[in-house]
C-alpha cells in the first residue's frame, strides 16, 4: 500500500465511534508499525448531535490530518450518511447500518447495508458493542489493518471484564465482512 | 524507544512533566480539558500537586504562588479562560515569575464554538494583558512537538523568568498520531537561576546579575515582596520615573536582546520557492500538502513555519521576502497576523492572506484557490 487510506466513522454522540477510530488508529501503528493519524469532530452534547471520527493509514508520512478523499465511509445514522456520501471516492464503499439508514443515496461507490446494531445485540447481549462490530468489518472490508492488529488494539482498550464480549463482537463484523465479500465475487 | 498514539493534549502532559512541571492548577474547558485529565493522573504519582480551581482568574493565581516557591507550574485553557487569564499573564510579567500557559484555541469571540478549531488568539497571546511588555507564544504542528515544544516553553520560562503562552489549536489538540518518546541524552532540561546570596542580602530584582535577577523560592528562608505595581529592585512599589524606566526598557531588552535565540522558524521546499506561505500550528499541515500539489503541478511554492508566534519572526520573513514573488498568508482567522507580515516585508513583494473562522482547519484546497483566485498561479 503506497497510498493513504482514509476512513470515516459517523454518526451521532455516544454510538463509541471516537473510540473505534482511536482503536483503528492504534493498530495500524502500534501493532501493524505503518503511520496513522485519527481526529474527531463533534458537537458540544455528551449524547446525540453528529459525530465524526476520522482514520488515515498510510506507509508513509500523514500530512494533512484531514481526510479529503474518502475510501470508506461508515454511517450508523442517516443525517452522517446524508451529510457525508460527497466525500466518498468513486470506487469508495459506503458501509451502513441497514436499519437506521434507509435513504441510501446515489453515486459510483459500493454500498453494504449490514444490520450493524441488530447484530451487536444478537452476538453480545449488547447494542453498546455496534462500534466493535463496525470495526471488524472495516478491519476486513479495507484490508488495510490486520485482523491481529486490530483485535490487539480492542483488548488493550475496552475495560477489563469486557474482552470476551468485545472479541464476540469483533468476530462477528468480520465474519458478516467476509460473507459480504463472498456474495460480491459471485 | 517508546511509541505511543495519544493526542496533542495528552502530548503536553506527559511533555510537561518531563520537562520538571510539578505543579498544575486548572480549570476544564473544552478542547483543553485532556491535559487537565492526564496530568491530574500523573502528577500524583511523582509527589506532585494537581488544583482544580474555581476559575481560570483563581487558575493562573495558583500557578503564580506556586512557581515562586521554585516548583515549574503550568496551567492549561481555551479562549475564554484564557481571556479571564490576561490580568495574571500581566501579574506574572512584572512580578518575573516563569510560569506556562497553555492555550489550545477554539472558535470565538466569546463562548463560540467549544468544540471547533480556530487560531483567533494569536493577537491576544500578543497584546490580551494591558501595559507595555513582551511575549513568548509557541506554536506545535504535530503531536511529537506537542512533547518536545512544552519542554522548551519551560526552559524559555525558567531562563527568562516570564510567562510562556502555548499557543496550540483544537485540531493538533486532538489529533491522535505517534510520538515517539525522545531519549533523555536528546532533552535539554534549564532550571531558573537560584539565589547564592544569603536571605537578609537578597534581592528579587537584583540586576547586577544581568537583566534576569536570580529567583529564590517561597518557604525558603528568603522573604521577599512580589508586586504588580512598578517596583525597584527590593521588589517594593516605586513610582519613581528613573526607576519606572529602568524596569520597563529591562522587561523589554531582556527578551528583545536574545530574539534570535527564542525565535524559530521552519522551512518546506523554500529554497527554490517563487511563492512562499506563512503558517503555524495545524494549518502549517494543509500548507505543506498544498505545496506537495503545487510542486507535481511545477508550481514553486514553499513554506515558512512560524513556530514561535512572539516574537514575531520580522527578519526571517524580510530575507525570505527578498526572494519571492508573492507571500500567503494561511490561517485559522480572518487575517490576524497580516498587519504584522506586511510591516517585516515592507513592501517587497505582495501579501496576501486565505483564512477562516467557521470552525474548520484552513485546508489544502482552500490554500491553492486562493492562488488562482489572486491571479498568481493560473
Amino acid at each position: 500500500m503506497s497510498k493513504k487510506y482514509e476512513i470515516r466513522l459517523s454518526g451521532s454522540g455516544g454510538q463509541g465511534l471516537i473510540l473505534a477510530g482511536k482503536v483503528l488508529a492504534e493498530a495500524a501503528v502500534i501493532y501493524d508499525g505503518k503511520n496513522a493519524t485519527q481526529s474527531q469532530s463533534y458537537g458540544p452534547e455528551a449524547r446525540g448531535g453528529a459525530s465524526r471520527s476520522e482514520v488515515i493509514i498510510s506507509d508513509e508520512e500523514i500530512i494533512f490530518p484531514k481526510a479529503q478523499n474518502i475510501d470508506l465511509l461508515v454511517a450508523l445514522t442517516q443525517e452522517a450518511c446524508s451529510s457525508y456520501y460527497k466525500d466518498l471516492k468513486e470506487d469508495g464503499i459506503l458501509l451502513v447500518d441497514s436499519k437506521l439508514v434507509t435513504d441510501i443515496p446515489e453515486g459510483k461507490f459500493k454500498v453494504y447495508k449490514v444490520p450493524i446494531i441488530d447484530i451487536a445485540l444478537k452476538e453480545t447481549g449488547k447494542t453498546l458493542t455496534a462500534n466493535i462490530v463496525a470495526l471488524g468489518l472495516v478491519t476486513e472490508l479495507s484490508s488495510v489493518v490486520s485482523r491481529k492488529a486490530v483485535e490487539s488494539a480492542i483488548l488493550s482498550r475496552v475495560p477489563k471484564g469486557t474482552e470476551e464480549i468485545n472479541k464476540k463482537a469483533f468476530l462477528a463484523g468480520i465474519k458478516k465482512a467476509e460473507e459480504i465479500k463472498k456474495k460480491s465475487n459471485h | 524507544m517508546k511509541e505511543l498514539v495519544i493526542s496533542g493534549n495528552e502530548a503536553i502532559a506527559y511533555g510537561a512533566i518531563r520537562a520538571g512541571c510539578c505543579f498544575f492548577a486548572g480549570y476544564p474547558i473544552t478542547p483543553s480539558s485532556e491535559v487537565a485529565e492526564v496530568i491530574s493522573l500523573e502528577l500524583p504519582k511523582i509527589g506532585g500537586r494537581f488544583i482544580q480551581m474555581e476559575d481560570e482568574i483563581a487558575s493562573l493565581a495558583a500557578v503564580i504562588g506556586a512557581s515562586l516557591t521554585g516548583e515549574k507550574s503550568m496551567t492549561a485553557t481555551s479562549g475564554p479562560g484564557f481571556s479571564l487569564m490576561q490580568e495574571h499573564i500581566g501579574f506574572a510579567i512584572m512580578g518575573e515569575v516563569p510560569c506556562v500557559i497553555v492555550n489550545v484555541q477554539r472558535g470565538g469571540p466569546s463562548t463560540g464554538l467549544p468544540t471547533h478549531a480556530s487560531q483567533g488568539d494569536v493577537m491576544q497571546a500578543r497584546w490580551g494583558t494591558h501595559g507595555d511588555h513582551e511575549i513568548i507564544a509557541i506554536s506545535p504542528s504535530s503531536v511529537q512537538e506537542c512533547y518536545t515544544f512544552i519542554i522548551d516553553a519551560f526552559n524559555l520560562s525558567e531562563e527568562f523568568r516570564t510567562p510562556v503562552i502555548f499557543l496550540t489549536d483544537e485540531v493538533i489538540a486532538h489529533l491522535r498520531e505517534k510520538l515517539v518518546i525522545p531519549e533523555d541524552n536528546s532533552i535539554n532540561v534549564i532550571n531558573r537561576l537560584k539565589s547564592n546570596v544569603p536571605p537578609e542580602e537578597y534581592k528579587p530584582f537584583d540586576t547586577s546579575y544581568g537583566k534576569i535577577p536570580p529567583l529564590a523560592d517561597f518557604g525558603s528562608g528568603y522573604r521577599f515582596h512580589i508586586t504588580g505595581l512598578t517596583h525597584d529592585e527590593t521588589g517594593f512599589p516605586t513610582d519613581d520615573s528613573k526607576k519606572t524606566e529602568l524596569l520597563l526598557n529591562r522587561l523589554r531588552d531582556k527578551i528583545i536582546d536574545n530574539r534570535d535565540r527564542i525565535v524559530k522558524t521552519d522551512s518546506f521546499m523554500l529554497e527554490d520557492a517563487e511563492i512562499a506561505i506563512i503558517a503555524y500550528g495545524s494549518v502549517a499541515r494543509s500548507a505543506k500538502e498544498a505545496i506537495l500539489i503545487a510542486r507535481d503541478k511545477g508550481i514553486k511554492l514553499g513554506l515558512l513555519r512560524l513556530i514561535t508566534i512572539w516574537p514575531f519572526a520580522d527578519k526571517e520573513i524580510a530575507d525570505m521576502a527578498k526572494n519571492v514573488k508573492a507571500i500567503v498568508l494561511a490561517e485559522m482567522n480572518l487575517g490576524q497576523l497580516k498587519s504584522t507580515v506586511e510591516a517585516a516585508v515592507k513592501g517587497t513583494c505582495d501579501v496576501f492572506t486565505v483564512g477562516r473562522a467557521d470552525g474548520e482547519i484552513v485546508t489544502p484546497s482552500n490554500i491553492l484557490n486562493k492562488l488562482k483566485e489572486v491571479g498568481i498561479v493560473h
